[in-house]
């Protein structure tokens, strides 16, 4: 697999959710560079368990830097298939890759027509580039 | 001047500088202030390690000159300054008539260079505004007492670390970077005027520097070469925050208010009870007995795993009861650790000790440690 951040959807609490047309309706879902890089300094992060049933916008897992404690929302509902359980011992990975490497969990999604209400690369680059 | 472009927030002379040189800026104290800039735990390393360099200015600067500024002063902080001689720097509490915590202060006995003895009182960004009010009635009773607020028309550096001296013999007259521990001089910095003295808020060794705000850019640019062969960084109030809890310091709005007196906080030898009538003295001789009126004590606390007890997490005892509340609490970059302080029953405050914090409904294992947790060797 190799993700590359234009090919993703994004949220405002910037999220990417990476579903082409031949995953049969699997999402997979991480955290955006600019997330990583506003963070800085992470210590832990909890991931959600295979199984877990997630709603859009619900809270799936935190990532937590020397400053602060960030929840983070999924982006798409549906049940957890699949998480990147290693990930939380080697979160050094996030800087130099939270796109491939970076993955943190897939969904099988219940909606995806959920997908469209998401920010395409181009919008999501705009958003970040008022952030400040 | 200083005025804001947007919203309600001040700058400081340095503001243009934070922003160009990557400054992740945000509120703090009523000014737009830079949390970081390369990273926290970049930042905080260099100030253990080499010389990290902060843009302190929100910090309100408060002038007090006149013969009986002396007794103004000793009248409103509970440590004495009618002692005071030119170039020592004490940390004091302003109390209420109720022993609650109104500040936490530096007071300087300064000498200008025309032999002018005046007083400087460094307060919080965050109640300076509270401080000037509160001092009002106060400053009446003393007419003869000229009071400046110079915040505004002055800038406030501290450079800190274990090269600050190095460093600083490459900018400051020897008589300033000779000065003793909380001693302070009036010099200059390159014929620019600048108040130095050898305080901080880091643990770390160090200088605080105030110079006017039309030469902030000057000195702290002046700062950055001087230090570039020495690993210096320029550190913004996120590492400003971690060094100060690894050094125990306690900060206003988290370990102090009005509600917690200084004996809770661990803050006694603030506090100068003998033979002497200030705000707040009658209740605090009342209180100076015991483990404080609230029978909790501040304590510092080392957290298991990886997860920070931050503000307002709650202590438990081993056997579930409730007995305490995180004041602050961050990931130690020093000891690779979370460390927290709080506020816990005095019973429990033994070094030692090992109790239970609340992370986001999740129980933590931690012991009570001394404070403060970081000691320079």
């Amino acid at each position: 697999m190799s993700i590359q951040p234009e090919q993703l959807k994004y949220c405002d609490s910037h999220e990417w959710v990476y579903a082409p047309a031949d995953a049969s309706g699997v999402a997979t879902v991480g955290i955006s560079a600019f997330a990583v890089a506003e963070l800085n300094d992470l210590v832990f992060m909890a991931l959600p368990s295979v199984g877990q049933k997630l709603a859009a916008g619900q809270e799936f897992g935190e990532v937590e830097s020397v400053k602060a404690v960030s929840p983070m929302y999924s982006p798409v509902s549906g049940e957890v298939i699949e998480v990147n359980s290693g990930l939380v011992d080697r979160l050094d990975q996030l800087n130099g890759d939270p796109y491939d490497q970076g993955w943190m969990m897939k969904i099988k999604m219940s909606d995806p027509s959920e997908l469209a209400k998401l920010m395409d690369y181009q919008a999501y680059q705009k958003m970040i580039s008022q952030h400040g | 001047m200083n005025t804001p472009q947007s919203g309600t927030n001040l700058f400081t002379p340095l503001h243009a500088w934070h922003v160009q040189n990557g400054g992740k800026m945000a509120p703090f104290g009523g000014y737009e202030m830079p949390i970081q800039y390369s990273g926290i735990v970049a930042e905080h390393t260099a100030t253990r390690t080499a010389l990290g360099v902060f843009d302190i200015s929100h910090m309100g600067r408060l002038r007090f000159d006149g013969p009986r500024a002396d007794q103004l002063l000793d009248h409103l902080l509970t440590r004495r300054v009618l002692d005071m001689q030119p170039g020592q720097v004490r940390y004091s509490l302003v109390c209420n008539e109720e022993g609650g915590i109104l500040d936490d202060v530096l007071v300087s006995c300064l000498e200008s260079p025309s032999g002018k003895i005046y007083f400087l009182l460094v307060v919080n960004a965050s109640n300076k505004s509270k401080i000037v009010d509160w001092l009002q009635p106060h400053l009446a009773d003393f007419p003869d007492v000229e009071f400046h607020d110079v915040t505004e028309s002055t800038a406030m550096i501290a450079v800190q670390g274990p090269r600050a001296v190095q460093v600083c013999e490459r900018l400051l007259p020897p008589a300033a970077t000779k000065l003793g521990y909380y001693r302070a001089k009036v010099t200059d910095q390159m014929s620019k005027p600048c108040i130095v003295s050898r305080t901080g808020y880091t643990g770390e060794d160090g200088f605080e520097l105030i110079v006017r705000s039309e030469d902030a850019v000057r000195v702290w640019e002046n700062i950055f070469l001087a230090g570039r062969e020495h690993g210096v960084l320029p550190v913004g109030l996120g590492a400003r925050d971690t060094l100060r809890l690894e050094a125990g310091m306690p900060l206003y709005g988290h370990e102090l208010s009005e509600q917690i007196d200084p004996y809770t906080a661990g803050l006694s030898f603030a506090v100068n009870l003998k033979d002497r009538s200030f705000v707040g003295s009658q209740s605090l001789a009342a209180k100076s007995s015991g483990a404080g009126p609230s029978g909790m004590k501040r304590v510092g606390l080392k957290v298991e795993g990886r997860r920070a007890a931050r503000e307002q997490s709650t202590c438990y005892c081993t056997d579930g009861q409730a007995i305490g509340t995180v004041t602050s609490g961050t990931f130690s970059p020093t000891f690779n650790q979370p460390i927290s302080m709080a506020y816990v029953n005095a019973d429990a405050a033994i070094v030692g000790h090992k109790i239970e914090v609340d992370i986001r409904g999740t129980r933590a294992p931690a012991t009570v440690v001394e404070l403060p947790f970081y000691k320079r060797s």
